[in-house]
C-alpha cells in the first residue's frame, strides 16, 4: 500500500514543478484549464436542457469518426482527423433524434443504443486495420487522452515567436469560438434552453439553436478528447457546471464559476497527478469532482442552517415547506 | 407453471455452466488456415477454450437481456451506462486486494462500486436541483476518473503492469476461464430465479411506483435489489465485453424487444433470446476473424437485431407502419370514389346502373385520366365492371354494399352531431368525411338506436338501411325504394 500512494512531499509536488520543470508544468495546467473550460462553457446549456449524456454519446463515437476519416482519406493528419470525428459526432445525434422520433424507445435508450453501436463498429474496423497492419490508435488513447504529451509536441511558430504547443493554441482558439458565441447569442441560447415555447412565440428557430449547440458542443468534445480523452471529456462537460449550480442561480454567475472551477481543478489535478505518478487526465477528473464535494456539502450545510435559522416573513403566514 | 419452467431454465443455465477448464490465450489458438476450417470448428465445439466463450457469451447475453428489459422499461437505460463505468475502481481495489485477478475479489470490489455509484446517483437527485441526466453523468465520469488514477497507479507497482486489467475496457470472451463462466451462471440464474419468484412485484414497482407503495409494497427494496443483480450482471460481463459496451448488452436487446410487444414477460423472454443469440453470434465472428474482440461483435448483431425490429417490427416498425399507412390511404380513396359514384347514381334517381367515366370526373372535378384510373383501381379490386367500351362502369354486389356503407357512416355521423351534439347542419360534412371510414358496424348499430333508426340526414338525404344494402341497384328505382322504406319494422 505504501508503494501505492506515495509520500506526499512538500517540494517534490508543490515546488518543483514551478520551479525546475515550469515549463512542462505550465502547459500541461493552461491545457487542463482550457478543455475545461470550454467544455464547462457548452456544458452549462447541456444541463439547463438536460441533455448531459449527448455529450457521452458525442464522444464515444469519434472513435468510429477517426477511423473512417483515415479508411477515407488515407493519412492520420490533425484536420482529417478533427473532420471524421465532427461529422461522427453530428451523425451520432442524427442518429439519436431518428431512433427517438420513429419509434416508442425512450431517449435515453436511444442514446444508449447509437452510441454503443458506433463505438463497437469503430473497435471493429480499427482492429481489421490493424490486424492489416496498415494503421494504429491506440484505442485507450482515445478513451484516456494524454494531456502529459502536451508540452512534447513541437511548438508553433508564427512570425519569429514562439507561441505554444499546437494543441493548446488550438484548444484557446475553441475556447474563445465558445466564449464568443455565447456572449453574442446569449439571449437566443437562454431563451431557446429555459422556455422552447416562448422562443417559438418569439420567432426565435429552436431547431437552429439546438443543432448549433450540438455543433459547439461536438466541437469542444473532438477538441477536448485529445487531452482528457473521450469518457473523461464527459466529466468536464458536466462537473464544472454542477459545481456552478451548487453555488449559484444566476447564469451568467454559473458561467463565471465554471470558469473559476476550471482553472482551480487544473491547478489541483496536475499537483495531484504528479503526488500519485498517476494519470494527468484521471487526476483532473479527480479534481473537479472533489471541487463539486466541496461545493455540495456547503450548499447543504447552507440549506439546513437556513432552515433551521429562517425566520418567518409574517407572522401569520404558514411557511411553505416548514418542518412540521 | 411459469415457476417451474423458469426454474427449469436456470438449471440449464447452470449446466452451461460448467464446461471443461482450458487455459488458451485466444480462443483460436490453434490456427486453421481458412475461414470455412475455422467455422467448421467452431460448429464443432472441440475447442474447450471455445466452449468456455461461447456459453460465457450467451449467458452474459441472457443475464444482460434480462436486466436490461427492467432498465428499458423504468427509463433507466443510462444507469447501465454509469454503472458499468462506476465499477472500474471497484475492479481496481478488488485487484489490489491481494495483487492478482482473482475474480471473487474483483467481483466484491466492483459490485461494491457499482452500488455506491446507484446511491449517488440517489443522492444527487435527492438532494440537488440537477435531473437523472446530470446525476447519471456525475457518476459515470467522477468514478471513471477515480478508476483511471487507480489502474495508472497500479501500472507503477512492481508486477503491476502485467496485470491484464486493460481487459476490462474492451473485454475478451477467450480470456474467460472456467471460474468466470461458473460466475456468470450463477448470476444468471440468480436473475431468472429472482425474476420468476417476485415477478409481479417487480412488474408493479416498475411501472407504477405509486400504487405499489400505496399498497404497502417495499418499492426502495425491490428497486435496490434490482440494482444489486444488474451490478451482478455488469461486473460479470465486464471481462467479456469491457467496460464500455456493457451497457449496450444490456439497452440494445431490450429495446428491440421493447418494439415488438406490450408484454413485460414477453419481451423478458425475447430479450434474453436476442442477448443470447447476440453473444452467440460474438463469439463466432471472433472466433472465425483471428484477434478480432468479442466485445463489440456482440454489440454489432445486436444492434442488427434492434435495427430489423426498428424497420420491420409487426407492429411498431417503421416500414410496417408505413406500409399500413399506405394501405389504408388506398383504401380511403377507393371508398370514396365508391361514395362518388353512389352520389352519381342517387342524384339519377337510381335510374340507371351505369355511371360514365365523364360523369366521375365531372363530380369530382378532376380531369378524365385521373377518373378512368381510380375506377381501373376499383375494377381490380372487384368493386365494379366495366362497360366493353370502357366508358362506363357498373357496381358490382360488394361495391355496392360498401358504397351503401360509407354513405350510410356519413349521413349517420352528421345526423348525430346534429342532433345529440348540436352542431349547425353546415358544420358537419368535415367530419363525417373522416369519420366515415372508421366506424365500425358495432358502432353504427349504437348510432342507429340513438337516433331512433332515422332514414334522413340533415340534409334531407335519405340514409340506406341494411336492407338497401342487400337489393341490387335495379330494384332500388325511384318510388319502389320510398315505399319500400315507409314498410321497413322497426323504422317509424
Amino acid at each position: 500500500m505504501s508503494s501505492l500512494i506515495l509520500s506526499f512531499d512538500w517540494y517534490r509536488v508543490i515546488v518543483q514543478p514551478w520551479v525546475d520543470d515550469f515549463p512542462i508544468t505550465f502547459w500541461i495546467v493552461l491545457m487542463g484549464f482550457l478543455v475545461t473550460a470550454a467544455c464547462g462553457l457548452v456544458g452549462n446549456f447541456l444541463l439547463l436542457r438536460r441533455m448531459a449524456l449527448v455529450g457521452d454519446a458525442i464522444s464515444h463515437s469519434i472513435l468510429p469518426g477517426l477511423v473512417v476519416a483515415f479508411m477515407i482519406f488515407k493519412t492520420a493528419t490533425t484536420w482529417v482527423a478533427f473532420t471524421g470525428a465532427l461529422a461522427a459526432g453530428i451523425l451520432t445525434v442524427l442518429i439519436i433524434e431518428f431512433i427517438h422520433r420513429q419509434s416508442r424507445v425512450k431517449p435515453d435508450a436511444a442514446i444508449c443504443i447509437a452510441f454503443t453501436t458506433l463505438f463497437a463498429l469503430g473497435v471493429v474496423l480499427l482492429s481489421m486495420l490493424e490486424s492489416a497492419g496498415s494503421f494504429h490508435i491506440d484505442a485507450d488513447c482515445v478513451l484516456y487522452g494524454e494531456i502529459a504529451f502536451v508540452p512534447l509536441e513541437p511548438p508553433v511558430v508564427w512570425s519569429g515567436y514562439e507561441l505554444g504547443p499546437p494543441s493548446v493554441i488550438r484548444m484557446a482558439l475553441v475556447l474563445m469560438a465558445v466564449a464568443l458565441g455565447i456572449a453574442v447569442f446569449y439571449k437566443e441560447l437562454v431563451v431557446t434552453s429555459f422556455d422552447p415555447g416562448l422562443a417559438q412565440s418569439l420567432g426565435m428557430r429552436t431547431a437552429f439553436w439546438h443543432y448549433g449547440l450540438m455543433g459547439a458542443l461536438a466541437l469542444v468534445v473532438v477538441s477536448a478528447f485529445e487531452s482528457v480523452g473521450a469518457i473523461l471529456a464527459v466529466a468536464m462537460l458536466i462537473v464544472p457546471p454542477m459545481f456552478a449550480a451548487e453555488l449559484s442561480e444566476q447564469l451568467p454567475v454559473r458561467l463565471g464559476l465554471t470558469v473559476l472551477h476550471a482553472a482551480l481543478s487544473a491547478v489541483l489535478g496536475v499537483h495531484l497527478s504528479i503526488w500519485l505518478n498517476c494519470s494527468a487526465a484521471g487526476a483532473l477528473v479527480v479534481a473537479a469532482a472533489f471541487l463539486f464535494v466541496i461545493a455540495w456539502t456547503t450548499s447543504q450545510v447552507r440549506r439546513h442552517l437556513g432552515r433551521r435559522y429562517a425566520e418567518p416573513q409574517a407572522a401569520n403566514v404558514p411557511v411553505i415547506g416548514a418542518s412540521s | 407453471m411459469r415457476k417451474l419452467t423458469g426454474l427449469a431454465l436456470s438449471l440449464v443455465c447452470f449446466a452451461l455452466a460448467v464446461p471443461e477448464a482450458a487455459e488458451a490465450a485466444r480462443i483460436n489458438e490453434l490456427s486453421d488456415s481458412t475461414l470455412i476450417g475455422r467455422a467448421a470448428r467452431f460448429f464443432s465445439f472441440s475447442d474447450p477454450s471455445l466452449r468456455n466463450a461461447l456459453a460465457g457469451s450467451m449467458l452474459l447475453g441472457v443475464c444482460c437481456g434480462l436486466m436490461g428489459s427492467f432498465l428499458v422499461v423504468r427509463k433507466l437505460s443510462l444507469l447501465g451506462d454509469a454503472l458499468s463505468h462506476a465499477v472500474l475502481p471497484g475492479v481496481a481495489l478488488g485487484f489490489l486486494w491481494n495483487m492478482s485477478k482473482d475474480p471473487l475479489a474483483i467481483f466484491a470490489g466492483a459490485t461494491l462500486a457499482g452500488l455506491l455509484g446507484a446511491g449517488t446517483v440517489q443522492l444527487l437527485r435527492a438532494t440537488t436541483r440537477h435531473k437523472e441526466d446530470a446525476a447519471l453523468g456525475f457518476v459515470l465520469a467522477s468514478f471513471f476518473g477515480v478508476g483511471i488514477c487507480l489502474f495508472t497507479m497500479i501500472q507503477n507497482l512492481p508486477g503491476g503492469n502485467k496485470s491484464g486489467l486493460d481487459k476490462f475496457m474492451f473485454g475478451q470472451a477467450a480470456a474467460l476461464g472456467r471460474s468466470d463462466v461458473i460466475l456468470l451462471g450463477v448470476v444468471t440464474t440468480l436473475a431468472l430465479v429472482a425474476i420468476v419468484v417476485f415477478y409481479k412485484e417487480y412488474t408493479i414497482t416498475s411501472f407504477d411506483a405509486g400504487f405499489a407503495r400505496s399498497i404497502g409494497m417495499p418499492v426502495q427494496a425491490f428497486h435496490y435489489s434490482l440494482m444489486l443483480l444488474l451490478a451482478f450482471a455488469i461486473v460479470s460481463s465486464l471481462q467479456a465485453v469491457g467496460v464500455v459496451l456493457v451497457s449496450a448488452m444490456l439497452v440494445v436487446p431490450a429495446a428491440a424487444a421493447f418494439l415488438l410487444t406490450d408484454r413485460l414477460g414477453r419481451m423478458l423472454i425475447y430479450s434474453a433470446i436476442f442477448g443470447m443469440i447476440s453473444g452467440g453470434a460474438g463469439a463466432f465472428f471472433s472466433f472465425v476473424g483471428r484477434n478480432l474482440p468479442t466485445g463489440p461483435f456482440m454489440v454489432l448483431a445486436a444492434a442488427t437485431v434492434f435495427a430489423v425490429s426498428l424497420f420491420f417490427g409487426p407492429r411498431y416498425g417503421i416500414f410496417s407502419r408505413w406500409w399500413r399507412q399506405r394501405s389504408r390511404s388506398a383504401r380511403i380513396s377507393r371508398e370514396n370514389t365508391l361514395k362518388a359514384i353512389y352520389h352519381v347514381l342517387e342524384d339519377q334517381g337510381f335510374t340507371s346502373e351505369q355511371v360514365s367515366t365523364h360523369e366521375m370526373a365531372e363530380r369530382r372535378r378532376e380531369t378524365l385520366e385521373e377518373a378512368q384510373h381510380q375506377l381501373g383501381v376499383l375494377r381490380r379490386h372487384e368493386y365494379v365492371t366495366m362497360s366493353d367500351d370502357g366508358e362506363s362502369v357498373a357496381l358490382t354486389p360488394a361495391g355496392w354494399h360498401r358504397a351503401c356503407e360509407i354513405v350510410r357512416n356519413h349521413r349517420l355521423w352528421e345526423l348525430y352531431l346534429t342532433n345529440a351534439a348540436h352542431i349547425p347542419a353546415d358544420h358537419v360534412h368535415e367530419d363525417a368525411e373522416k369519420i366515415e371510414h372508421v366506424l365500425g358496424e358495432e358502432t353504427v348499430h349504437m348510432l342507429e338506436k340513438r337516433l331512433n333508426y332515422a332514414n334522413r340526414d340533415p340534409h334531407g338525404r335519405l340514409i340506406p338501411g341494411v336492407e338497401d344494402m342487400r337489393l341490387t341497384v335495379a330494384r332500388q328505382r325511384g318510388p319502389t325504394r320510398e315505399a319500400w322504406f315507409g314498410k321497413m319494422p322497426g323504422r317509424p
